[in-house]
């Protein structure tokens, strides 16, 4: 069996920057696995802009920001496989994977950087009820029709859901000469960013209706039309708010899903808040030696926090195998208790003695906050207490832990981060 | 002039073709859709059921004990997925006990063999996730479960091996009688959207048709109703949450909500029973679903319906009468109903082709092929194999080292199978029926775009012209600006 000190699962945005960080850390001794046929992942079907504003310090398209990463991977003459599909990790870190040239092999892997990114809910796990036909697709599955394959997925759309992807795609499928009727989003704020709403929908007129919900598809062969009709508090359909809208096509952008069979399959424990893997400070999992980042670990906003991220993991993973498992005494652990407003936090332990001088904590709120305060507690004491103008679930939170801080004080147990009013 | 043509290509239409494939005789299928299992076949309980549901003495349940007698062995001749999992009728109320008595009898006198009567106890040690309420259970060990699409894909494809025609896309608009100038005999001028066909001798398999075919050549009027059933599927990680097929108590409706893993190891739960007036009317309602969310819960704790990966609907042929109609009609010689197969019809389907192929040749005093091929190859499963069949295969073959279905691990080697062999799949459903492509928990996000690739190149269809599932089920409408063909 080969082995590889580390074995990346995923060359999108994540994998590249690990494995970048592990090199700079001096590994040597790394393959990145990638299931599609170049490196990039989903950056190379988004090509708009807008990409790498904190890391760039410029606006780039997906692809572009991609290539800055997969040019460090090629400079720095890491190993990769393409249209390669792990098929699975064993829990003592033996990664079994396939692709046409090489068959089915297994890698012996000193540590393993889960970086599978994530996938779109579809139809089907939201009950949204009517008929099957064709022309309903998650709104990733159209940008990459539209973007890869350079074919119109239909001509009138309707999207249910205003994640990013679908308030791209409303945009994109607009340029292209189709006719967007309507965005309908179940909650009462939208699960995108600020920016892409007014980007996206605001500049070309596409109305966004919160609260609404689609309550009926219509064509046995194609879409015909849909119907939406607003919801109340309990999410239910109000009778008689019901609007048809005919059109070919329904786009559905309602939530991603960190894709983690993988991970579950090897045995790490996950958090049913993220759907991804708990995490301590080096971003490692219940499992020494597995590593999770990016979308994988918990669905991002930004594609910079991802690469950020990424680097903290393939640092760490580069420090487990020069180090050891037993190496830098983990010694007490602290839990991390996200509450009032702030649902998860990533990570979700923290062992003192091991952290960096100043650790960042990323967590998304469930609600939208006007006017409130970020609080960190350290067991019962308030130790940061930071004024938001607005918070949203569409965008990532974090607050920055300083060792010295959690050091200072033995025996603590929890730190917990909620959303104050005052 | 075909000596038999079959009208329909689901279970029962296919039973009856691979039967009629045994004996020197030319034989053909119409099927108005373009592909097999495309109607009440394919959105089903996909259960073998047992037979102690229908009254002694009928049809239903005579052709569905022997169905359930056959099912095993077919499954291994034709190679599909078959497990005899058992069943159990659950009762969550000491008033229902009398009811499972009678149903315990009644299969018995139906020659169901094994039933016995579990008490609360063996019920919950045979099913920890049972409701608190369980009282008693009528157990089934001879239950089975099966892939419905498999079974009618596999008796197709091995009927159509042994020499019958099938003609998809095929939509019979008229029946006339004429008497054959050669012979004397009855015979059927069928008009259809493809041109006219003829025939000594027509099967109605034409599931909610089945009245309307009937009606055209019968004064004796048959009704269908079809009956909708809403059902969820949901992911394998809930697979396990029960082994058996779990069913209330029987209603005059149906079988009531039924809790069933999947032979391919889901967990299935429906079906509501609404009749409605469209026989093409198998949308999913926010009733039904509603209603399988609240009624799940009766006889099984703890259902992680917000696992459920996609919900669909599918209708049942239910004749006013409650009773399958099999057999040549009054007063249209040579015109054979196999009408109303609504529940237990896909248990009873090698019975009915059994049935239908022992009248065929009595009938028509028929000689057997000597070289009639009973057994199919299925399309290859590699996660069957080891690790080094594996290798060996995709050395020879490298489309087996490449996913395409990413959630139920599907190779383009299946794929390009599923295309190729007879009766190939020409849609995303029809790719999807016979090989799990997009039928996964991403419901076909990573794979469509994929598999339509593979479809444009092993077909030739433009882009634009690859369906979902045939006629204006079309995927894209044509190109993005600017891009040069």
């Amino acid at each position: 069996m080969t082995s590889y000190d580390i074995v990346i699962v995923g060359g999108g945005p994540a994998g590249l920057a690990a494995a970048v960080a592990a090199r700079d850390a001096g590994v040597e001794s790394i393959l990145i696995i990638e299931r599609d046929k170049e490196l990039g992942g989903i950056l190379n079907q988004c090509i708009h802009n807008g990409f790498g504003l904190h890391t760039f310090k410029e606006e780039l398209t997906g692809p572009e920001y991609a290539y800055r990463f997969e040019e460090q991977v090629l400079q720095r003459k890491i190993e990769y496989k393409l249209d390669t599909m792990v098929m699975d990790i064993s829990h003592d870190k033996v990664v079994t994977a396939m692709n046409r040239t090489d068959g089915m092999f297994q890698i012996r892997a000193g540590a393993v950087i889960l970086a599978m990114g994530c996938r779109e809910r579809p139809r089907g796990a939201l009950n949204i009820p009517g008929y099957r036909p064709a022309g309903i697709y998650s709104a990733g599955t159209a940008q990459r029709l539209v973007n890869i394959e350079g074919y119109m997925p239909g001509k009138e759309v309707v999207i249910l859901g205003s994640g990013d992807i679908g308030l791209i795609m409303a945009r994109r499928m607009t340029l292209e000469g189709a006719k967007v009727k309507v965005v309908a989003e179940l909650m009462p704020f939208s699960g995108g960013l600020k920016r892409n709403i007014v980007q996206c929908l605001d500049d070309y007129g596409i109305p966004l209706k919160l609260s609404h919900t689609v309550v009926d598809i219509e064509g046995k062969e194609r879409v015909k039309a849909v119907t939406i009709a607003e919801v109340g508090p309990d999410m239910k359909p109000i009778a008689g708010t019901e609007v048809r809208y005919t059109c070919d096509t329904l786009l559905l952008s309602t939530g991603l899903i960190p894709e983690n069979e993988l991970s579950r399959g090897c045995g790490v424990e996950m958090n049913p808040v993220t759907s991804g893997p708990f995490v301590n400070e080096r971003l490692e999992t219940s499992i020494p030696g597995v590593f999770a980042c990016g979308n994988v670990l918990h669905v991002h906003d930004l594609v910079d926090f991802v690469s950020e991220e990424a680097a903290r993991a393939g640092a760490n993973a580069a420090r487990y195998v020069q180090e050891g498992e037993g190496a830098g005494e983990a010694g007490e652990e602290v839990r991390l208790v996200a509450t009032d407003g702030a649902r998860y936090t990533v990570p979700s332990t923290i062992h003192v003695n091991r952290m960096d001088d100043l650790l960042t904590v990323r967590f998304r709120v469930g609600a939208v906050f006007k006017d409130s305060y970020v609080s960190v507690y350290l067991d019962d004491e308030r130790v940061q207490h930071m004024k938001k103008r607005i918070m949203a679930p569409g965008e990532m939170e974090q607050v920055i832990l300083q060792k010295k801080q959690l050091a200072a004080r033995p025996g603590l147990k929890t730190v917990t981060i909620k959303i104050e009013a005052q | 002039m075909y000596d038999v043509i079959i009208i329909g290509a689901g279970v029962t239409g296919a039973a009856a073709a691979r039967e009629l494939s045994r004996y020197k005789l030319s034989v053909c299928v119409l099927e108005k859709e373009e592909d097999v299992c495309c109607g009440t076949s394919k959105a089903n309980s996909a259960i073998v059921h047992a037979g102690f549901d229908a009254e002694t003495g009928t049809l239903k349940a005579r052709f569905n004990v022997r169905g359930s007698e056959m099912m095993e062995e077919l499954a291994r001749d034709l190679d599909i997925p078959y497990k005899r999992n058992g069943a159990m009728v659950v009762c969550i109320d000491e008033s229902g006990k009398d009811g499972l008595r009678e149903l315990y009898e009644r299969g018995v006198a139906n020659g169901v063999k094994d039933l016995r009567i579990l008490d609360r106890q063996e019920c919950l040690a045979m099913e920890p996730n049972l409701s608190e309420n369980v009282v008693a259970a009528l157990y089934a060990p001879t239950s089975a479960i099966i892939c419905p699409f498999m079974l009618n894909i596999a008796l197709a494809e091995n009927a159509n091996v042994n020499g019958v025609d099938f003609f998809f896309n095929t939509k019979v608009e008229a029946l006339t009688p004429f008497t054959c100038e050669k012979c004397g005999e009855p015979v059927w001028k069928i008009r259809t959207n493809n041109g006219e066909y003829r025939a000594r001798y027509v099967i109605n398999a034409a599931g909610v048709y089945a009245d309307v075919l009937h009606n055209m050549v019968s004064e004796k009027k048959i009704r269908i109703t079809p009956r909708r059933g809403d059902y969820c599927l949901l992911d394998k990680t809930a697979g396990g949450h029960v082994s058996h097929t779990i069913f209330a108590q029987p209603t005059k409706m149906g079988k009531g909500v039924l809790v069933t893993p999947t032979v391919h190891g889901n967990l299935l739960v429906g079906p509501t029973a609404v009749d409605v007036e469209d026989r093409e009317g198998c949308n999913t309602t926010a009733e039904g679903i509603d209603t399988l969310i609240a009624r799940a819960g009766d006889q099984v704790r703890d259902l992680p319906m917000r696992q459920v990966i996609t919900s669909f609907a599918g209708l049942r042929a239910h004749e006013e009468g409650g009773e399958f109609i099999i057999g040549e009609a009054e007063d249209a010689p040579h015109f054979i109903d196999c009408a109303g197969i609504e529940s237990p019809g896909l248990s009873s389907c090698p019975a009915i082709g059994e049935y239908i192929g022992a009248m065929m040749k009595e009938k028509l005093g028929l000689e057997e092929k000597e070289d009639w091929v009973g057994t199919r190859k299925g399309i290859l499963d590699p996660s069957a194999l080891s690790l080094e069949e594996r290798n060996e295969l995709i050395k020879k073959n490298p489309a087996y080292g490449r996913i395409i279905c990413r959630c139920e691990s599907v190779t383009e080697g299946e794929i390009i199978d599923a295309i190729r062999r007879p009766l190939g799949a020409r849609s995303l459903d029809g790719v999807k029926r016979r090989t799990r492509a997009g039928m996964g928990r991403c419901q076909a996000g990573f794979c469509s775009p994929r598999t339509m690739e593979i479809i444009n190149r092993e077909l030739g269809l433009p882009y634009e012209e690859i369906t979902k599932h045939g006629r204006a089920s079309r995927l894209v409408i044509g190109r993005t600006k600017g891009v040069e063909e």
